[in-house]
This record gives C-alpha cells, structure tokens and sequence, in this order.
C-alpha cells in the first residue's frame, strides 16, 4: 500500500530534496512534507512545488505536531549530518544527529497515524580496519567501533530506531545502510576528495572503495518509501575500486602520505578551507570498507544500475583530468612507433 | 564484467631467446625476424601494462584481488627465488581441481611467510589449470603498510570464516596455514615438528561449504632462516610475535635477510571429502577436532617421508 503523506526530513540536502521531488510525481501520495532548519536549495526539479516545506529543526516540538495535524503516514529520516564542518563544529553535529534522531522519534511514538519509518543510514556503522572482513553483511558488527565522529553517531541513531521498533512494532522499518555517494551532481565526501587537485593517499595502503551512484540512492530511498521492506539492508553498488585505481581512472594525481602525517595534513586541509575530512574518513582511506548486497538483490528487490566502477566513470565524466588518459594512450603508440621504427632502419645502416 | 585485454601466453615468455638481440643482424633471416617481432610484442605489452596503471584500467575483485598486477608485477618477481633459489618441486599437483572451491592446508614455516608466496606460484605455474591460490593470513599481514596492500592485491586476504567460506562458495581454491604464528615463528630445533592446529576454524569452513580438504605438506621453508633466539622484549614494545635472530641475522644486518638456498618440496596430498557431511556437522566440535586431527596426521606423516627423499639440506 502506497503511503497517502508522507514526512521528509533533511530535505535542503542534495538527497532530501530529489527524494521529495520524485515522491511528489508519485499520484498516489497525496501530501509531501519536507522538514529541515534551512531552506531548500533552487535546484530542484519542478515536481518539488508540490513538496509542502516547513522550516523546522528536527530537535523542535513543533515536528509532533506536523506529524500529528498532516496525519503522516510515513517519516523518512534523512537528517543526518556525515562531517562537523556543515553542522557547525563536532558538538552541535551530535546534537543534531543523535538528539535530533530521539526527538523525532518520540514524536513518531506519539503519532498514530505512522505506520512506516525510512532511516538513511550508513555502512560506517561497521567502521573501517586492517581486521576488517572482506565484506560486511548486515549481520556483523564493526571490529573496532569508533569512539566519536560520524560513525559513533550512525550507531547510536540505529541503536534508537530499534528501541523505536521495539515500542511500536506495528511500524514497518527500513534502515538503508549507504555506502559512499557518487555521481555528476551530488556533494559527497568522494565526490569532494577526487576534485582535488592533488589527492592524498596514505603510504602503502590502498582501500578497497565501494561506491553507490547518486540515482541509484535515490530510488533505493523512494522504494524504501512507498514499499514494504522491513529491517536493515546494505545499500551499494556492484564491485571495488582500489583507491590508486580510482584516481588513475579520474586522471587526478595521487600523493602519498605516510600514516602518522595524515591527521596533521586534514588539519591543514580543514582550516585553509580546501576540503572538510573527518578523521574517521580519513581512516577510510587506509582499509575503504565493502559489504555485501545480496539482500539488497534478493530481499529488497534492487539490483542497483551502476556498478561501482560505472558510477565512478559517470562522475569522473564531468571532470577535469589533470592526467588525461587519451594524452597517455598518444605517448604509448608514439613510443611503440618510436621503438619498432628505430629497429627497422637498424639492420640497414648496418 | 571484465574487459577484454591482452594477456600474454605463457609460451611466448618461456621460449628461450632464439637470436641475441642486442647485435643488429647484417641480413636479417626469417629467425631473426620472428625475435624481433617476439621483442615487438613484448615491449608493446610492456607499454599497454604501463598504460593500463596510470589509467587505473584494469579489475579488481571484491577481496581487491589485482590480476594484472600480479600476472605482470609479483609473479616475475618472486619466479626467480621459486626456480634458482629454492629449486621447488612440486608434487601431487592432480589433487588440486582443475575447477571449483577446495581448501588448501599446510604447515607453516620459515621465520618469514615465504612458503605462502612459494605456494601461491607452485599451483599458478605447475597446476594445468594455472589456479589461483587465496591464502588467508593473520591480522598482522594487513595492518603493515605495503606488506598489506601486496597482499590484498596479490589475491589473499584475512583469516576469518566469513572471507574463507565467500571465497570457497565461489569456487576458489583457498590456502591456510593454521598454525599461524606459532608455525612460522618456532625455534629452528622444533623444525618439521608440527603445531598446534588453531581451534579447527578452517576444518568448519571447509564444512559449511562443502568443499574437500587438501594437506599440503612443505619441505625447505624451515631452514631460509633458522630462528636460533627471539628478541622477545623488543618484540613486544614493537607489537608484533617475535623478532627472529638467525645466524646471520641481525649479525650481518641487511645481508641476514636473504635466506638460505635450502632446496624445497612441496607436496599436495589425497583432497578429504567434506561434502558428505553436511553444513549441520560444522556444528559438531568432536567432528571438527577429529578431522583437523586428520589432517594434521597427514601433512606430518608425508613431512616425514619427504624430508628422507629431500636427503640434505641444500641438494
């Protein structure tokens, strides 16, 4: 059964606003209502007038009673910040994402009209470490679970959902567990990290990469909303990348690191307002993180369009190499040209 | 999904240089022509492998399996310890399946894990089927820098039961060394003495899978560096098992790290069925003990038998 009104929280954010402007073509809802404490950004498709936007802070009474008067069916939580710089530093980012995440479900508790819950969460949840499976299924828990940051928080906001799950068994759950975005339009931390010009890795280690396109999150998260998927699932695309390989293919220029200067570099980058790395994701880039998306398939019905590699090559697309491989490819057929040429005239001269 | 690209046939890179190329020929045969085309092609694949990483275009698997890298980098370059060095001999290849998962057990030896490089190359180039072996190794192996990221891309991966049972039900042969640390760090007197067995985990994956279980038994990784003392202080400020002292090591310094030209035998013995058991018998500790019991029988008993064949050291 399709939902009749649906709740979207974090909406001003890339995802938020294309998931209620694709929710808002759909006849079958009646009412989109997006939720975020800034307005939205203009570029949104024009589906989105349809989409009701209330300015609102998710920490905010104000929400149970939304929830309440709309009579709101459906609560998609996507409010949940990924890097302290967005949010205003480490501690209004907590406040924000764990505060905000209990508040919002103390008012989905109160209102009985709710009947499905969409959480976008993530697959930090199973951190990132040398004692790391090689792939994470939605069973296993993190080997060595972060003390603070975006990934502690992730845990805590999915550790509330099941408590909510627990005292209101009759709403029907998805947790969507993200890997990393991708794709031409979105502002992700890798779609930041690949624009340098200059990309730093860590000496001798090269992650293994997992990527998910921007379109393919979107209708994972719109079948989310009007389907009836309950529990947890990995969301992301098909195969890895190694990190090396990854930029080769963007054509940027990879700059090794060793480890214990890493930290100090993501300083630099954060305070000459370069780029905005937490250390966790700065971690990623030692052991990356894949899971496995077979539930994804079989369960959740999605087998997502772009595999990783082909979402990466969407977004490199639109890039500008710094190394351009057809330049390489030039270099590599005059060389050869060069060479057998050269050994041709040989035995004549002599 | 794999692109299509050139892979050099084995043939080409074993056939013995027919002319020396290095003197230009005053008329060149039909001989020197089909050298030159020989170098022709090697030079243009050895520029379309550079193109290929500067490009990032090549594939790697979910475990960050690199193919190219490995056919074109690690193999060459460890080939000429595995021919000259260590002059291994392979045996019991057919035990090996030309298609489908197996697991691969053997002892554990050598101060530095070279018997599992050793072995990887023994099954690509001996097997008909050039099988890639997938070694599981400890944690240690992935949390050095460089030593981690060789290793991922080399096809090997962690020692856990979710990776070794994946990589099985795909159908890859597996190696193990269930010894661990305790194999490959023992005192040079305890040589050829097997240890304990770890708590079976890789006899439970082997199970649940299905798939049958190879003893492998190798001679001459236990004599490259003969690990007289252990620096057991300094090993645990530093974090890791032990810190080995050989007879030329740390004495000679850097010179103490090349091993010992010992010569090796590497046996595959009769694969044990597993799949008759049934993923439920996993579950059944006394089972599982006694088939690790099994196996371990096995690879010390033909340990035993190829060390009297072997005869001496450096034959």
């Amino acid at each position: 059964m399709a939902p009749k009104v649906v709740l979207v929280t974090g909406v001003s954010r890339f995802l938020g606003g294309q998931l209620a402007a694709a929710l808002a073509t759909d006849p079958r809802i009646e009412r989109v209502i997006g939720l975020d404490s800034v307005p939205p950004s203009s570029e949104l498709p024009p589906s989105s007038s349809r989409v009701e936007f209330v300015r609102a802070d998710i920490r905010n009474p104000l929400i149970a009673k939304v929830i309440s008067s709309a009579e709101v069916d459906t609560v998609v939580h996507m409010n949940i910040g990924t890097a302290p710089g967005g949010a205003g530093g480490r501690t209004s980012m907590k406040e924000l994402n764990v505060i905000g995440t209990m508040q919002l479900l103390a008012a989905c508790q109160k209102a009985d009209t709710v009947r499905r819950l969409v959480v976008k969460s993530t697959t930090t949840v199973y951190g990132s470490s040398s004692r790391d499976p090689a792939l994470f299924t939605e069973d296993m828990n993190a080997r060595a679970v972060r003390s603070s940051g975006y990934a502690k928080d992730s845990v805590e906001i999915e550790g509330y959902v099941r408590g909510f799950s627990r005292r209101r068994p009759d709403v029907s759950m998805a947790v969507l567990r993200f890997t990393n975005f991708i794709g031409p339009t979105i502002d992700s931390m890798l779609t930041r990290y690949f624009s340098m010009p200059l990309v730093p890795t860590v000496l001798g280690f090269d992650a293994r990469v997992q990527m998910l396109h921007e379109r393919d999150a979107l209708e994972v998260l719109r079948l989310a909303t009007v389907g009836s998927y309950n529990g947890t699932v990995n969301v992301g695309g098909e195969g890895v990348l190694l990190l090396s390989q990854a930029i080769r293919r963007a054509g940027q220029f990879p700059v090794s690191v060793p480890a214990p200067f890493v930290g100090s570099l993501g300083g630099l980058l954060r305070q000459t307002g370069i780029a905005d790395f937490s250390p966790e994701q700065l971690r990623f880039l030692n052991f990356g993180r894949v899971v496995d998306t077979t539930r994804l398939i079989d369960d959740f019905g999605y087998r997502p369009r772009f595999t990783t590699a082909e979402a990466f090559a969407d977004f490199c697309a639109q890039l500008r190499p710094v190394i351009d491989p057809g330049r390489i490819r030039a270099i590599e057929r005059r060389l050869l040209r060069a060479a057998t040429l050269n050994r041709i005239r040989e035995p004549v001269d002599a | 999904m794999r692109e299509a690209q050139i892979i050099p046939l084995p043939h080409v890179a074993a056939e013995p240089e027919a002319e020396p190329r290095a003197e230009p020929q005053a008329a060149p045969g039909p001989e020197a022509s089909t050298a030159q085309a020989d170098g022709d092609q090697r030079l243009a694949q050895a520029l379309a492998f550079l193109r290929r990483r500067l490009t990032g275009d090549y594939e790697v698997d979910e475990f960050g399996f690199d193919e190219d890298f490995t056919d074109h980098v690690y193999l060459p370059a460890i080939r000429p310890l595995y021919k000259s060095w260590f002059r291994v001999e392979t045996f019991g290849m057919h035990n090996i399946p030309d298609t489908g998962g197996a697991l691969v057990v053997a002892n554990h030896s050598g101060t530095v894990p070279m018997d599992g490089l050793m072995t990887a190359l023994a099954v690509h180039d001996d097997h008909p089927a050039s099988r890639r072996l997938r070694l599981l190794g400890a944690d240690l192996v992935f949390t050095l820098p460089l030593v981690g990221s060789i290793a991922r891309k080399t096809g090997n991966t962690l020692a856990c039961n979710a990776d070794a049972e994946r990589l099985l039900r795909s159908g890859e042969l597996v190696g193990v060394y269930p010894e661990g640390f305790k194999g490959v760090g023992k005192p040079f007197a305890d040589r050829y003495k097997l240890q304990r067995f770890g708590r079976g985990g890789f006899v439970s994956a082997a199970i649940r899978t299905g798939v049958p279980i190879i003893p492998c038994s190798i001679v001459g990784a236990e004599e490259i560096y003969p690990m007289i003392g252990n620096l057991k202080a300094l090993a645990r400020i530093l974090g890791v098992p032990y810190i080995p002292v050989t007879p030329t090591f740390p004495l000679l310094g850097p010179l103490g790290l090349i091993p010992l030209p010992s010569k090796w035998l590497i046996e595959f013995g009769d694969p044990i069925p597993t799949a008759h058991l049934g993923a439920t018998a996993a579950d059944d500790p006394m089972l599982v003990f006694n088939l690790t019991d099994e196996v371990r029988e096995t690879i010390q008993q033909s340990l035993y038998s190829l060390l009297m064949q072997r005869g001496s050291v450096f034959s």
